[in-house]
């Protein structure tokens, strides 16, 4: 590994979100709709957006790095780039975190827009400190961008990348005890949500929005998450061959 | 002959089919190596095999002196596909500023002139997506040259050129030979393997002819390529040619 390769990957990926203007306004952009619309349509719950906002602030960074990074990829694999890289001295965590590292502060920006309208504009409030907040957010765009990374590896091409999007992130926001709580649900489905990342993500952001200070499950699920991210980062790693047929 | 490259007994499969039935070859240090053969033959194959990207069946590939992908090897060499791999949605100079990056040593200026080697200065600047398909395979040139590699493996390099710029790519890869960079430069085009130090002929996945232009003529009895490679083949098996 190389710190050098690493950071130039870092820019290198940056300037290609750079150049690309309307997936720039969109990814800064969908959110504040979403977010807008979520507002309005429980306004007369009192309440009620203080726990939806807080939870879709994790959401939009996971689904949009997700899809983000798999078509990235895909696109490395397609176009002929990593073959190519892979006959330079880059090494493949290099490429990985190089990515991780580009779509980390896209979604951190990304956090910082959406979460300043949750706050400012419509007086979110959570008991907890609102950097909090964008951390668990960051924390989810890598986790979703490790799971797009990874999942990319099995699509061969961007209709099939797209697919993905459903299959690997819709059950995780069904079950992630944003539409019923989780104690509610039936037990192999309690179980099914224990095993999926996002949970605590979700369980995360709560925390934050109960508690004044930081508790202790808290960082236990932002580790969680973490550690979710870096197992599927490695396992991505696996699926980046240097030798193929 | 100072040896850059050896081929030994090398056997591939892709998919159900062999590709390559064990073939053997050599590949000169500082000289322009033409890889020639109707589409399919295996050129692109051996291509992989060599730049060590390729599984292989058996068979054994020597890259100066190293087995084939090596990790140290990767500093030594520049490999241009065929479809030209370059990001299409930055500009030519930050692919090759990006490329130049992955090698240590390697500078920024290093990008621009690699870029003014293959006549692309004028169009530096624009996105790669805005190119034509001549210039965008000369970006993608640019990118494997910019890491100053002793073995550059050109697969089709001038496929779609206008004959002005092919004659100036053949003669930049000529000076590289000059200076000691060891070249293999596959092409489907006849009229290209004159240009060659060396030639070896692929067909199906064998080799027809693995010799210096002037023995291939003699060989064959002819001076036109085109015509050599055809007698060779015919010479080689009788039975497959009606």
């Amino acid at each position: 590994m190389s710190a050098r390769i690493l950071l130039s990957t870092t820019h290198r990926v940056l300037t290609q979100v750079r150049h690309d203007k309307r997936t720039v306004a969109l990814v800064l952009g969908i959110p504040l709709l979403l977010l807008t619309l979520v507002y309005y349509l429980y306004q007369s719950e009192a309440g009620a957006f203080d726990q939806l906002g807080l939870i879709m602030l994790g959401l939009f960074p996971f689904a949009l790095m997700f899809i983000l990074t798999s078509v990235a990829m895909l696109r490395e694999r397609t176009s002929g780039t990593l073959e190519r890289l892979l006959t330079t001295p880059l090494a493949k965590p290099d490429l990985l975190f190089g990515y991780g590292l580009a779509f980390g502060l896209v979604a951190a920006v990304q956090a910082g827009f959406a979460s300043g309208l949750a706050y400012w504009v419509f007086g979110l409030h959570t008991a907890g400190n609102a950097g909090l907040v964008i951390l668990i957010a960051v924390a989810d765009a890598i986790l979703g961008m490790a799971l797009g990374l990874f999942f990319s590896a099995f699509a061969s091409s961007e209709f099939q990348a797209v697919q993905f999007m459903p299959a690997v992130v819709v059950p995780q926001i069904f079950l992630c005890g944003l539409f019923a709580p989780r104690e509610m649900m039936a037990g192999w489905m309690q179980a099914l949500s224990k095993a999926m990342p996002l949970t605590y993500a979700v369980q995360g952001l709560q925390e934050v929005g109960r508690h004044a200070d930081p508790t202790g499950l808290m960082w236990r699920d932002l580790a969680i998450v973490l550690g979710s991210a870096i197992l599927a980062l490695s396992l991505a790693a696996a699926t980046l061959r240097r030798r193929t047929d | 002959m100072d040896v850059a490259i050896e081929v030994a007994d090398l056997v591939v499969d892709r998919g159900r089919k062999t590709v390559l039935h064990g073939i053997s070859a050599t590949v000169p240090t500082g000289a322009v190596t033409g890889l020639l053969g109707p589409s399919g033959s295996g050129k692109t194959t051996l291509m992989r095999a060599i730049v060590g990207v390729q599984k292989v069946r058996s068979g054994r590939v020597t890259v100066l002196g190293r087995p084939a992908g090596a990790p140290s090897l990767r500093h030594e060499i520049g490999y241009v596909t065929q479809a030209p791999s370059v990001y299409a949605d930055l500009t030519v100079r930050e692919n090759a500023r990006y490329f130049a990056s992955l090698y240590r040593g390697v500078t920024r200026a290093d990008a621009d002139r690699a870029i003014d080697a293959v006549g692309l200065s004028d169009a530096a600047d624009q996105m790669v997506n805005s190119l034509s398909g001549g210039q965008h395979s000369r970006a993608s040139l640019a990118c494997a040259l910019v890491g100053k590699p002793t073995l550059l493996v050109l697969d089709e390099p001038t496929v779609g050129l206008d004959p002005v710029l092919r004659e100036e790519l053949w003669g930049m890869f000529r000076d590289l030979a000059a200076t000691g960079t060891t070249l293999i430069v596959s092409s489907h085009v006849m009229d290209e393997a004159g240009r060659c130090d060396r030639l070896i002929l692929l067909r199906e996945g064998r080799i027809v002819a693995d010799d210096t232009v002037p023995a291939v003529r003699a060989a064959a009895g002819t001076d036109d390529l085109d015509e050599a490679f055809l007698r060779l083949i015919r010479a080689m098996s009788p039975a497959e040619v009606s």
